[in-house]
């Protein structure tokens, strides 16, 4: 294929497709996320097509499959855009339903027959909360995933899809690829936010001693609570492999492996959509857009250990090996997969670099703060009105995304303290929650961006449980390989557990503030290193509960 | 290359791409080990030869971490003897390690170690698991109330021997060793025999049949004297 035939290629498919669309006045578009397949959401959209034909309307309404709006605990969640009605700005009328039944269905598809009654049976189905919910809120990495099909690429490139990296393979070095993600300034969203464009620049000028460089992308999310990588690789899968494509460009490799959790089925279906609609359309395979760039990207299923988000651990993996991580230097940028150099990203990295190539890395660079820039996607859950799937611009407080977006704590409770980074992270107390939220200042305060669970507890939370429960996931996840991981998760957890069950001695509160240093600085791995946060945040902030829970002396 | 670097404040030479571990050895400091077998690769799994790098204060095991010029290495600290010391704890509690019942009293490393870093009662509750006893192999037997999970033997039947009949299943504290498919010793084809896994062992886990209380010798020194053989060609 040669550079323009790819170029033609995307704006031909781009136009059918738009053209297919324009002769539909209205869409409804159902969230087929797993939250909301779980919630009947595919029961829905069959009863939805099946009004369609009923109330004869199949040539003005179609009823289309997308990704998650992130409204997950109003699921299942549904958007009709309605162009036969614009607003003053000559916008389609845009509405959001949220806790639709397939009962409910038909009625949504007659009101929108040009014999339309006007009927309130849907009044209790329209999202009052959208506004608040979506005001606060940056969509970049999000942008498109509740507005596309994910199972048709076609969708993607009408969205501009593709675009990035067909102007990267005509126009730009890898040296340019590499240079705009270091302006941009983007950092690895797996949590720690090492800077993504250093490493692409590492592993750029790493030597293989075979001529091979790898690229991998991390969607071995495992966080409890936590599901942004997911809904990404679920809405808008295409985004993730255009990411890779251009990493692969920029450091020269030329195989690409995700690393998904067999535990995501839906995910691993659409990524597997997703890869066989980009090969046969020529957008993976050899000679990529006439160039000599080739590169090809294969699924690898993860059983569904934590650990294997560790990224040495997730290398051992996809070779076949156990899920173990190895002491690092090298690192895997040095001596990676097959020990030929490796990058090694997280699936909310690559979802941002397209935008950022399209874009521009100035536009990019000026989201967020000084340090973190651009915009962070939170799995909201816990104590909130509203949870679900939020992406916010770096900087914002924790107050705005509990209370502006999240609507604050239901039940008449008081906020107590959020807990972010899952089972590395610490818990935030209510002092801290004008603070802004960027790697810097969570780490400050003894917690960590990590991968982007966000956990909001309320007055009624018993803070050492919280931190048992973390200890007993760190305990069962421990891939057993160093001691003070595998023994000191388990010894921390049984002196949680005495404090719990209010049997614990003065000597037990320095044991266990002992062990989680040594835990916290002998573990081989991340996994081991951070699994005390949870109990030394805890310590830190809510060290009477922990007095509280000492036996009485006799 | 020769390099140059500081340990425990003193300046000391050693050969480039060599480990802290080796060159401390040459320099006549010695760091406590457990996982570490001279022979076989290291996995820096024990955290016992932990050491501190100065400037970044940073904990690195010493049998993995190679050697730079100028790196600043510290072997000997409070903090350092606190944490082995801990850690050597955590491993008594965590299988039924009763020296006075064991064939390995009086040979083993662990003990050893335990001594070393002066361990006079364990502070942490001991875990008491129910393990088991493979006594199925004509000639060698498997405790797993003794076993710390070091790879040793992993490590030897797969790197010197070839036959990788070892290996580890589970994950976290229900890791254990196995031998074949998690088939009794006795039964895996695979084994050749050939006793390597038993003076690998540090701890009294893999024993001879017929050994009782410390009569279990082991011979470490003979398998690193086996792979330099093999690796030299001596025999041929």
């Amino acid at each position: 294929m040669m550079q323009d035939e790819v170029a033609t290629l995307l704006e031909k498919t781009a136009s059918t497709e738009r053209m297919a669309q324009s002769r539909y006045s209205q869409h409804i578009q159902v969230c087929m996320g797993t939250a909301c397949m779980a919630l009947n959401s595919e029961q829905v959209k069959t009863a939805l097509e099946h009004a369609v034909i009923e109330n004869g309307i199949q040539k003005q309404c179609q009823v289309q499959r997308v990704g998650c709006p992130g409204l997950c605990s109003l699921g299942p969640m549904l958007r009709v855009i309605d162009k036969t009605i614009t607003s003053e700005a000559n916008e389609p009328r845009e509405t959001l339903y949220q806790q639709i039944t397939p009962k409910v269905a038909p009625a949504i598809i007659t009101s929108l027959t040009p014999a339309a009654q006007p009927t309130s049976a849907l009044d209790v189905h329209r999202c009052e909360v959208a506004d608040t919910f979506f005001k606060r809120q940056v969509k970049v990495v999000l942008e498109h995933c509740s507005h596309i099909d994910p199972e048709r690429i076609e969708d993607y490139i009408a969205h501009g899809g593709y675009r990035a990296i067909q102007s990267v393979l005509t126009k730009w070095t890898p040296q340019r690829v590499i240079d705009s993600i270091t302006k941009a300034g983007l950092r690895g969203r797996g949590g720690a936010g090492y800077p993504t464009g250093l490493k692409w620049a590492t592993v750029a000028k790493a030597n293989s001693s075979n001529g091979k460089k790898y690229v991998i992308c991390n969607g071995d999310e495992g966080d409890p609570g936590a599901y942004m990588d997911r809904s990404v690789m679920e809405g808008d899968p295409h985004r993730v492999i255009e990411g890779m494509m251009i990493a692969a460009y920029a450091i020269g490799a030329s195989q690409g492996y995700v690393y998904v959790r067999a535990e995501s089925p839906l995910a691993t279906k659409r990524l597997r959509v997703a890869i066989r609609q980009a090969q046969r359309a020529g957008l993976l395979g050899n000679n990529i857009a006439g160039s000599a760039f080739h590169f090809d990207i294969e699924l690898r299923l993860g059983a569904g250990a934590f650990v294997c988000g560790e990224e040495t651990a997730l290398i051992a993996s996809i070779e076949g090996g156990r899920g173990q991580p190895r002491p690092r230097p090298p690192y895997p940028a040095e001596s990676g997969l097959w020990g030929c150099p490796t990058l090694i990203n997280n699936v909310e990295t690559f979802a941002n670099i397209a935008p950022i190539i399209d874009k521009g890395w100035e536009w990019y660079a000026g989201i967020g703060t000084a340090k973190s820039k651009g915009t962070k996607v939170f799995a909201l859950t816990g104590q909130v009105k509203t949870s679900g799937l939020i992406e916010v611009p770096m900087g914002i407080t924790l107050r705005e995304i509990v209370f502006d977006i999240a609507g604050g704590i239901p039940n008449n409770r008081q906020f107590k303290a959020v807990q972010t980074g899952g089972p590395s992270g610490g818990c935030i107390p209510e002092k801290f929650l004008d603070m802004p939220v960027d790697y810097e200042s969570l780490a400050k305060v003894g917690s960590i961006m990590g991968s982007g669970g966000m956990i909001v507890m309320d007055d009624s939370t018993n803070m050492i449980e919280v931190a048992r429960f973390f200890m007993e996931f760190c305990m069962d996840e421990s891939c057993g390989k160093c001691v003070p991981c595998r023994v000191g998760t388990v010894q921390l957890h049984r002196l949680l557990g005495k404090f719990v069950d209010k049997t614990a001695t003065p000597a037990d509160l320095i044991k266990l503030e002992g062990l989680c240093k040594l835990v916290k600085h002998t573990s081989l791995c991340g996994l081991g290193q951070a699994a005390p946060n949870p109990v030394i945040s805890t310590l830190n902030y809510f060290r009477e509960e922990y007095e509280q829970c000492l036996k009485p002396s006799p | 290359m020769s390099k140059t670097l500081t340990l425990n404040g003193q300046m000391i030479s050693a050969r480039e791409g060599e480990s802290i571990l080796d060159a401390a050895h040459d320099a006549g400091v010695s760091i406590p080990t457990l996982c570490h077998m001279n022979g076989v690769g290291d996995v820096g799994a024990c955290r016992m030869c932990l050491v501190e790098l100065a400037g970044s204060g940073k904990l690195v095991p010493a049998c993995t971490t190679k050697i730079s010029e100028g790196m600043e290495v510290n072997s000997d600290t409070p903090q350092l003897h606190e944490y082995r010391r801990m850690l050597v704890e955590l491993i008594f509690s965590e299988r039924n390690h009763v020296c006075a019942v064991c064939v390995a009293n009086g040979n083993c490393e662990l003990q050893d170690l335990a001594i070393y870093v002066g361990m006079d009662h364990v502070r942490y509750d001991y875990l008491y698991p129910a393990e088991s006893i493979d006594v199925s192999h004509p000639m060698f037997g498997m405790d797993h109330n003794r076993c710390i999970l070091c790879t040793r033997c992993v490590r030897t039947c797969d790197e010197i021997e070839g036959a990788h009949v070892w290996d580890i299943t589970a994950r976290g504290i229900k890791s254990h060793t196995i031998t074949g498919l998690a088939e009794p010793w006795g039964e895996v084809n695979t084994c050749t025999n050939c006793g390597k896994c038993v003076m690998a062992c540090p701890t009294g886990a893999i024993f001879k049949l017929g050994a009782t209380v410390a009569e279990m010798e082991k011979d470490r020194e003979k398998l690193a004297f086996l792979k330099n053989a093999r690796e030299r060609r001596e025999w041929v």
